[in-house]
């Protein structure tokens, strides 16, 4: 492999990762907010052990997070020196405010995970609060920046020169408000749907906390199914600006080859070279129909640019379907469970659904939403290529000079392959068997570091204060 | 500092609030290092009881104390995006060394604190954590010593071409003594912060004893290490020794710095922990503001300036104002949390 293409591995590797750590950073606060609120409210002592053990994995995730996070914000600069140097000054300004709102995050994180008994119930509660909204408030701001390399804004090129610079502008850049609602929403979505996944694994399997379970089953399907049946109305609307900013990445995602009227192309391969799909479905005309309510309109297909300007189809296509595939479960899921929930709820007063049925069903849908944000963000990414800027910088031009790529490539593999079987092991044996089997409720004390109890004769004397 | 002419612009209040976020980054995240160090070597009857002082003095915080270095980073890269790039190309090695640490540091500190048998494996986490938070600072230090001499200088591209891979990515950082001088200076700056913080945060007093022993001795291997980058310097650079002892306020920064760890000494012999935390903070930030008075107004010695890196205004005035709301919103949370973490530190009555 050329250096190009390990930078490019690596730079993917460190985001896909990096990724999944962010999503539950966004989704997790919410649940454990939820909890918690429910315990102020009800005194139901299962609401309070589910917002500790939840704050419990919350931190673990956060920690991966916050160290994979730094090392991709030193990445931009050790994989793509030239497009950092171009680009730093137009779109700093949504990374700088993602700054603040890391600090945000990891100050009233620290403060929810470890003060518990140290700061009253309500200040406990909107320290959760806090965090769960600045944690949704950087992913935001990330996308924005990200959305900038999608619909490059707020500046121009004279003779080669950037001038005009206007960050503000670049921030709010077309693609911003689609990405930015999209990816807000596959957090919540796939964060639920995961730990429901859990807790539905627990009651399958027979557990002494069947209470326990129900309760957390509940909320995290309060979370995750809105989400997932407000998730492909949104992915409509990213297609959509797609189609207005990128159609040639479009036409890769759809699998449009040839310009002209657009077919819905399912499963098949594309081959690139030849512009022809083998063993695909094609409804005819339903693209076009979709995008601009006539079945004969022509959409730009992958030919209309040169080949040196395609973006790798076949690999944007499958990521795509592979996407809208996981959406579409996601969504007839969840609209089943919501209709059932109400049915329920009106003959036997019992809201949540939690026969063997739906309980597999959520068992198996766990892992859908982490595949669909993998997918969907190669879609995304690899749908951009060659450009790291659209349509004025190409990833080529914006490697490093540094040779030998392939060490720091294998180093962070390593490294990350490494962290991933640790977190798996340490959720695992701290979360779900104690969850799944023996401890009973109650059991979840304090976090493990701070002091049970205050060291006699000082606390009371620097009351004073 | 050399006297050329020089009017104070916005660039410059960006540089120095990098230097006062840095400045953030050593005197907290800098003591979460030291601490790690300290885990490494706590020996002795009252081994584990140090360990847990350490690791409760550092869990609340230190995530929200590593966003300093994040913050220094984003600033370095939305305002002097060129610097950003030319030294992550430059320093590429180094830099992913570092990062490597980084990651190995805060995740093994996290899955020991949340795994909660105590058994091997938790162990083992202990020692990944603690052999990390030594190696890391070393590497920070090469990296500020390595652009401090200018051992990095912009290069016309037709030069580039002659380098060799060793000539430009491993040689500027590898061979240079006073990097490595600077890569000691910063991990026993570190270690001694920790320990100094510590003698208010330890639980018992046979631990807090050895925090205060261990404060004295580092202090003492500091101050010869200072010593020592100074003459490194004097024989590798000597434009950079004059920019470090000459002038008024080069001077006047060793003397306040001088009088910190005099303070520091005095107050760990009498046994005044509150006094020895504050002289502690005090000298560290007194010597980060020494170096980046010397290298001032040059960002990238020899050859490039502040003001010369910088980005648009635009984008730095709209960076300080966004700065300027997070502080609102950001100083009272950092007090808020530290009050809530760090109370216990008034032991001042009790211990005299
Ligand atoms: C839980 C996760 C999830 C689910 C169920 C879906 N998506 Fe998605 N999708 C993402 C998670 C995601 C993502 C990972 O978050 C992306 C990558 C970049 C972005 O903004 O969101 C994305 C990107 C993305 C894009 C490209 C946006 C761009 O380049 O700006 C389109 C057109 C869609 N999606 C469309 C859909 C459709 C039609 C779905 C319906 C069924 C769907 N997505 C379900
Ligand atoms: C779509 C992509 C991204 C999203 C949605 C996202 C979101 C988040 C979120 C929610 C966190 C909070 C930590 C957690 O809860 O685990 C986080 C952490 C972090 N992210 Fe990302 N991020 C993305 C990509 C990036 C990129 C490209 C960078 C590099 C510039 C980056 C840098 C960081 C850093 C430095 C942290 C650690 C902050 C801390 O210490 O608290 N992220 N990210
Ligand atoms: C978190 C979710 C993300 C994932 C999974 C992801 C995935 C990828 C992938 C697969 C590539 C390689 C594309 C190729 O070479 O074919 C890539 C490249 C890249 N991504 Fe992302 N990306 C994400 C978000 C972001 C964000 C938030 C930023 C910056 C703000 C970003 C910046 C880049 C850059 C600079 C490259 C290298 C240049 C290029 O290949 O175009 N990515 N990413």
């Amino acid at each position: 492999m050329s250096d190009l293409l390990f930078a490019r591995t690596q730079m993917a590797m460190s985001l896909a990762f990096h990724i999944i750590f962010a999503v539950v950073g966004i989704g997790m606060p919410a649940l454990m907010v939820i909890a918690e609120w429910r315990w102020l409210t009800s005194r139901d002592p299962i609401m309070l052990e589910l917002a500790k053990r939840w704050a419990k994995g919350t931190a673990i995730m956060f920690a991966v997070g916050a160290v994979s996070g730094t090392v991709l914000s030193f990445e931009l600069g050790l994989l793509w020196p030239t497009f950092m140097e171009h680009a730093g000054g137009i779109i700093g300004m949504p990374f700088s405010l993602e700054g603040l709102a890391f600090f945000t995050e990891a100050i009233f994180l620290g403060i929810y995970l470890y003060a518990w008994k140290r700061i009253s119930p309500r200040a406990h509660l909107a320290a959760g609060v806090v965090v769960a909204v600045s944690g949704a408030l950087s992913g935001a701001f990330v996308v924005c920046a990200n959305a900038w390399m999608n619909a490059p804004a707020g500046f121009a090129v004279v003779n080669g020169v950037i001038t005009n610079v206007d960050p503000i502008a670049a921030m709010f850049n077309k693609a911003a408000p689609s990405q930015v609602l999209h990816m807000t929403l596959a957090a919540f979505a796939a964060t639920g749907f995961a730990v429901a996944g859990v807790h539905a694994f627990a009651l399958l399997r027979g557990t002494p906390h069947r209470a326990f379970h129900r309760a957390a089953l509940q909320i995290a399907l309060s979370v995750g199914l809105p989400a997932a049946i407000v998730q492909p109305l949104s992915g409509d609307f990213s297609a959509r600006s797609v189609a207005e900013r990128q159609p040639i990445k479009l036409a890769a995602m759809e699998g449009h080859l040839k310009t002209g009227p657009a077919a819905f192309v399912i499963g098949g391969w594309p081959n690139a070279e030849t512009l022809e799909h083998t063993g695909a479905i094609e409804i005819p005309g339903a693209i076009s129909l979709l995008l601009h309510g006539d079945p004969n309109a022509v959409v730009q297909g992958l030919d209309a640019v040169p080949a040196e300007d395609r973006p790798p189809v076949a690999i944007v296509h499958l990521a795509f379907q592979i996407m809208v595939g996981c959406g579409t479960l996601m969504a007839a899921l969840s609209v089943w469970g919501a209709v059932r929930w109400r049915r329920r709820r009106r003959s036997i007063g019992r809201a949540l659904p939690d026969d063997r049925h739906f309980l597999k069903a959520v068992l198996l849908a766990a892992p859908l939403g982490f595949i669909a944000l993998e997918a969907g963000w190669t879609v995304t990414e690899v749908g951009r290529q060659p450009w790291v800027i659209q349509g004025f910088m190409r990833t080529a031009d914006a490697v490093t000079p540094m040779p030998g790529l392939v060490v720091p490539f294998t180093l962070f593999t390593l490294l990350y392959i490494g962290l991933a079987i640790a977190v798996v092991f340490l959720l695992w044996r701290q979360i779900l068997k104690t969850g799944v089997t023996g401890t009973p409720i109650g059991m979840t004390g304090e976090m493990p570091i701070p002091r049970l109890t205050p060291r006699p004769g000082l606390t009371a004397q620097h009351e004073r204060h | 500092m050399n006297d050329t002419e020089f009017a104070l612009t916005l660039p410059h209040v960006v540089a120095g609030t990098m230097v006062l976020s840095l400045n953030a980054y050593v005197v907290l995240g800098g003591a979460d290092f030291g601490g790690g160090v300290w885990d490494l070597f706590a020996r002795g009857t009252h081994r584990d009881e140090q360990r847990s002082s350490i690791a409760e003095a550092i869990g609340p915080i230190w995530e929200a104390n590593h966003v300093w270095l994040i913050l220094v980073v984003v600033l370095l890269f939305t305002c002097f995006p060129a610097a950003y790039s030319h030294l992550s190309t430059e320093l590429h090695v180094p830099i992913t060394v570092m990062l490597v640490g980084i990651v190995l540091r805060g995740s093994a500190f996290t899955f020991r604190t949340y795994d909660s048998t105590h058994d091997k494996v938790q162990r083992r986490w202990g020692r990944i954590f603690s052999v990390a938070s030594l190696l890391t600072p070393v590497v920070l230090g090469v990296c500020l010593g390595t652009v401090a001499s200018g051992g990095i200088p912009m290069r016309a591209i037709a030069d580039l071409g002659a380098l060799t891979f060793a000539d430009r990515f491993i040689t500027p950082w590898a061979t240079s003594p006073f990097a490595w001088a600077v890569g000691l200076l910063t991990l026993v700056l570190f270690a001694f912060l920790a320990a100094s913080y510590l003698t208010v945060e330890a639980r018992s007093l046979p631990v807090r004893e050895i925090f205060r022993r261990r404060a004295l001795q580092t202090q003492g291997l500091l101050l010869t290490l200072a010593m020592l980058t100074l003459v490194v310097a004097r024989v590798e650079n000597p434009l950079l020794f004059t920019g470090l002892t000459s002038g008024a306020t080069a001077l006047g920064m060793h003397a306040v710095t001088a009088l910190s760890a005099a303070t520091s000494l005095w107050a760990l012999a009498t046994r005044r922990y509150l006094w020895a935390r504050s002289a502690a903070a005090a000298q560290a930030s007194f010597i980060l503001w020494g170096w980046a008075w010397t290298q001032f107004p040059w960002l990238l010695p020899p050859n490039r300036t502040i003001t010369s890196l910088a980005a648009p205004e635009i984008s730095l005035q709209l960076t300080l104002g966004a700065l300027a709301v997070g502080t609102v919103i950001l100083l009272p949370s950092f007090v808020y949390l530290f009050r809530i973490f760090k109370k216990e530190g008034t032991v001042f009555e009790q211990d005299r």
